[in-house]
């Protein structure tokens, strides 16, 4: 482990992080939300979803800096009194979760559909690809409305872990095509290289050199790809909860405190809306250039 | 005597890396007379297509001349600004690489191509140079040249784009080639129409070439001289004939003992135990040490310089030690 | 021939289907397309020795390589290995043993070795696979002993293939082919890509291993110069055919077919003799439209109004094989 470690640190891809003040400065953003994301319990100076701590006497005030604002709570409260700083750390959790959750059921459905397609080739491949081609041609935010829709009509009492299970399938739904066509067209240049011929003439199975031989050698795309699909996830899974059909509201997320919010705009209290839209951004942005990043640090030719 | 029509005095390439600079040419000299033909032949990483790179100034970056001269019909072409090395290259110098595939433009027909670098380098206008551009073609041997002008790459096969490719470098008529492995992709058959097309129409023009090639056998039908680099160095340099049949350097020796020769059997091929060293693990004194067989002292100490042995040069303390 | 011969090949031919897609077919009414990589070959290689196959690109040498270690399964003819025929046995139940007893060693040192995998773990697949070992420690001392063989170190097993030069991933490369103590191995061009000296190194360790091991060798290339190193016979190929097929000191002082003489003048001569050569003719043509009659003729100095028509067959002359009109009628 520690020479694998030794061998990182010595190598071109961290020399190229360290070079990078862009790619540190996005580390260290996506570090930051994800830690007060994971640790809301103790970081965030309220919990806002506990009734009995709620002031409504507090509600709808302003941030901290302008007139009326406490330092009590920083960046003001919404209309039940619930610290707005606290509930993004919480709803940045919920968006997070939902965001690399479905990232990571994206990538196995994706790579394995991709891997097979590009490795047995044929028929398999022609189905596989004409699938993918479907899938892109519905705009990702209808279909994940359709695969909620339906699982809401099939579950109609669904507990909150369902809809959070029915939500990041829809997600990853939208997204598995992209690392399928990646992976296809790496395992296509692989299969044709001579270290998989020499397996073959050793006798190894076709699917055990499809898994031990040809997988690793694809899997640094799909790196960069993860990598920029959890903003684009993340954006998603927004976007439902703005639109209602998203994370149930009892557990809401960036996306519904965006929404309701958004009622409260033109009284103005432009804050309730405002500062979960800007984590928001700020999440997806750093994910952005992380992703940017890495994908020129990986690449052999631009070292 | 009259000036040679290259000098590169004491050429020195390096590539700072964020572990140490690498020098990939170390002190090399040579001189290209006119219409002469120069090999410079090695083995991978000796650097031998960096010469040439540099020569032309195309050194991919980070890569750089840290020292040393360059110097064409006596002025200096390694120090000159972007546009000035622009005009240079293409109407004094002509370059062929190794890949013909990528040395086409894919896109545009053979004819633009052709006629494109000769208007930028001749006072000819379109007619003239596509006039032009037949001739060439047909003097590189390319069948229904007025015809196959405008056709695209792809339709030609690869011994015939590598005629094109000649075509083009000869194209302004330029006085020095460079030829970076001209042959190496192409078919044995093949790489001996080019290799022979190569050596009469730059007799023919007048044009100096230097050949860079790993192929010894290359080297002998067409030079004239001949370079041997190791390992950023130059080992040898003298006649053709020579250098083949009398090495003075111990790794041209060895060199040519590896080679599979046609008309003789051995059970075993002479071989150069170890390889080449790494840029970054150049060994003190001699390059070549510790892997020649006749190393004593001296070599592991202090590096040799090319001193005079019979008709060629080499840079080997055998030789200096008899002298001396 | 002597003895029975380890390898026998007969007729093997092996097609390729490069036709458009169906769609692009059917819409624009384009034919089927078909390459005749391998158009018929048989020969024999007798245990111990080294035949070895000439040509230019596009004549199918690779081809064959890969028919007779079963990568491909060939479209007509047989290959036998030991009286075995080999491609029912791939299909088998006998595939794994047949497979311990063939390997092969490929071109390009770069591509031929995982660069995800660590060299014990490449070099000891086959072990593993064909369940050759026990446990872990006797994997690695048999990988040791196999990297030894090469003229590397054992510890160098636990290193990775980008830390190595090509003339080493090479021995890596042979050192796998070795470690089910195969009888045969098929070298497709296995120093073509390796500089003079270290081709020189390659070839000398493969030449020890196969007098120490009593190995069978194909050995595929383009340079004819090395060919006369290793082979103990040749056989030269155009297009996909045999043209001739003959020992080495036969094919090398007195090259009978009009093509084998012109590989051999092209063959640059770097001790400058000075000996006298014909100019070559013409360049390979398209394998997907090849000539009638002799593939050949089009470049022929020999070729008259049979040769347009009519294929040579592969016949003995004169103590070897020869598939020429003109060598046969005596006209050459």
């Amino acid at each position: 482990m520690n020479a694998a470690l030794n061998r990182f640190f010595d190598g071109d891809v961290w020399h190229s992080f360290r070079s990078s003040p862009v790619a540190i400065m996005a580390a260290v953003i996506a570090l930051v939300c994800i830690f007060c994301a994971g640790f809301a319990d103790w970081v965030a100076p309220h919990n806002p979803f506990d009734l009995a701590s709620l002031e409504l006497m507090d509600a709808r005030l302003p941030p901290a800096w302008m007139d009326g604002g406490t330092r009590k709570y920083l960046l003001g409260t919404d209309d039940q009194g619930r610290d707005i700083l606290s509930a993004l750390m919480y709803g940045a959790r919920i968006s997070l979760f939902v965001g690399l959750a479905s990232v990571v059921l994206s990538m196995v459905i994706g790579v394995g559909l991709g891997l097979l397609s590009g490795f047995v080739g044929g028929k398999v491949d022609a189905f596989i690809m004409r699938i993918c081609d479907v899938m892109l041609s519905f705009p990702s935010i209808l279909i994940a409305l359709l695969i909620d829709g339906v699982g809401r009509a099939m579950f109609p009492n669904a507990h909150d872990t369902l809809a959070f299970l029915v939500l990041i399938l829809a997600i990853s739904l939208t997204g598995w095509v992209q690392y399928a066509r990646t992976v296809r067209g790496s395992t296509m240049v692989e299969r044709n290289k001579e270290y998989v011929q020499a397996a073959r003439v050793i006798g190894v199975k076709p699917s055990r050199i499809m898994w031990k031989h040809v997988l690793p050698n694809v899997l640094g795309p799909v790196l960069v790809l993860a990598t920029i699909q959890v903003a684009a996830a993340i954006i998603t899974e927004a976007t439902l909860s703005f639109l209602g059909v998203g994370v149930p509201p009892t557990s809401p997320s960036l996306g519904t405190l965006i929404r309701v919010g958004n009622d409260f705009l033109f009284s103005g209290e432009w804050w309730i809306t405002i500062w979960p839209g800007a984590m928001l951004v700020l999440i997806a942005l750093s994910v952005n250039l992380l992703g940017d990043w890495l994908r020129d640090a990986l690449n052999p030719r631009l070292r | 005597m009259t000036t040679p029509l290259l000098e590169v005095r004491h050429l020195k390439v390096e590539f700072p890396t964020r572990r140490g600079t690498l020098l990939a040419l170390d002190d090399i000299s040579f001189d290209i007379a006119a219409g002469e033909i120069l090999g410079v032949v090695g083995e991978s990483g000796a650097g031998k297509s960096l010469t040439g790179a540099a020569i032309i100034g195309l050194l991919d970056p980070p890569g750089r001349i840290a020292s040393g001269e360059i110097l064409l019909e006596g002025r200096r072409i390694d120090n000159l600004p972007y546009e000035q090395m622009r005009k240079i290259r293409g109407r004094q110098i002509g370059a062929i690489f190794q890949d013909p595939l990528t040395s086409l433009n894919p896109l545009y027909t053979v004819g633009r191509q052709l006629t494109e670098t000769i208007t930028t380098h001749l006072p000819l206008n379109q007619a003239q140079a596509r006039t032009r551009a037949i001739e060439l073609l047909e003097q590189t041997g390319i069948p229904a040249a007025a015809q196959r002008i405008d056709q695209f790459p792809h339709q030609f096969s690869g011994g015939m784009r590598q005629r094109v490719v000649i075509a083009l470098a000869l194209a302004a008529s330029p006085k020095l080639i460079v030829a970076d492995e001209p042959t190496t992709a192409l078919d044995v058959s093949i790489q001996a129409q080019i290799i022979s097309l190569l050596k009469s129409i730059c007799k023919e023009q007048g044009a100096a070439v230097m050949l860079v090639t790993h192929d010894m056998g290359v080297i002998a039908e067409t030079c004239d001289r001949v370079a041997v680099l190791y390992a950023g160095r130059i080992a040898e340099i003298g006649p053709v004939a020579e250098v083949i049949h009398r090495p003075a350097h111990p790794y041209t020796a060895g060199l040519m003992g590896s080679i599979p020769a046609m008309d003789e059997d051995r059970e075993r091929l002479l071989q150069i135990d170890g390889s080449m060293p790494r840029l970054n693990a150049i060994p003190r004194g001699c390059a070549y040490n510790p892997r020649c067989p006749q190393v004593f002292e001296r070599c592991r100490v202090e590096r040799p310089e090319l001193a005079q042995v019979g008709l060629t040069r080499a840079a080997c303390w055998l030789h200096a030690e008899v002298a001396a | 021939m002597t003895g029975n011969p380890l390898v026998e090949v007969r007729d093997l031919a092996k097609v390729f289907d490069v036709s458009p897609p169906w769609l692009n077919r059917v819409v624009e009414r384009k034919p089927k397309l078909f390459v005749h990589a391998v158009d018929g070959i048989s020969f024999a290689i007798e245990r111990g020795k080294t035949l070895a196959l000439v040509g230019e690109s596009g004549c199918g040498k690779s081809t064959v390589a890969r028919l007779l270690v079963g990568l491909y399964p060939p479209t007509a003819g047989s290959v036998s290995f030991d009286g075995v025929d080999t491609a029912q046995t791939l299909v088998g139940s006998g595939a794994l043993a047949l497979r311990r007893r063939m390997q092969m060693i490929f071109q390009d040192p770069y591509a031929s070795l995982n660069p995800r995998w660590k060299v014990l773990d490449i070099v000891g697949e086959a072990l593993r696979e064909h369940g050759l070992i026990s446990n872990e420690d006797e994997l690695k001392a048999r990988v040791a002993d196999l990297l030894q063989s090469v003229g590397l170190v054992a510890a160098d097993r636990d290193k990775f293939p980008h830390q190595f030069s090509g003339g080493q991933r090479q021995r890596i490369s042979i050192a796998r082919a070795l470690a089910t103590e195969p009888e045969f191995l098929v070298c497709d061009e296995p120093t073509s890509a390796l500089d003079v000296s270290v081709q020189a190194q390659v070839l000398n360790i493969m030449k020890d291993l196969q007098r120490s091991r009593g190995l069978t060798y194909l050995f595929i290339s383009h340079n004819l110069a090395v060919v006369r190193h290793v082979a103990d016979q040749v056989g030269v190929m155009y297009l996909g055919r045999l043209v001739e097929l003959a020992d080495k000191a036969n094919l090398f002082a007195r090259p009978r077919h009009p093509y084998t003489r012109m590989l051999l003048d092209a063959i640059p001569d770097i001790h400058m003799t000075g000996r006298a050569r014909t100019p070559v003719q013409g360049e390979v043509p398209n394998p997907l439209n090849p000539p009638s009659g002799c593939s050949f003729h089009p470049r022929c100095p020999l070729a008259n109004e049979r040769c347009k028509v009519e294929r040579p067959a592969l016949q003995q002359f004169q103590g070897i094989q020869v598939a020429c009109h003109a060598v046969i009628e005596g006209r050459d």
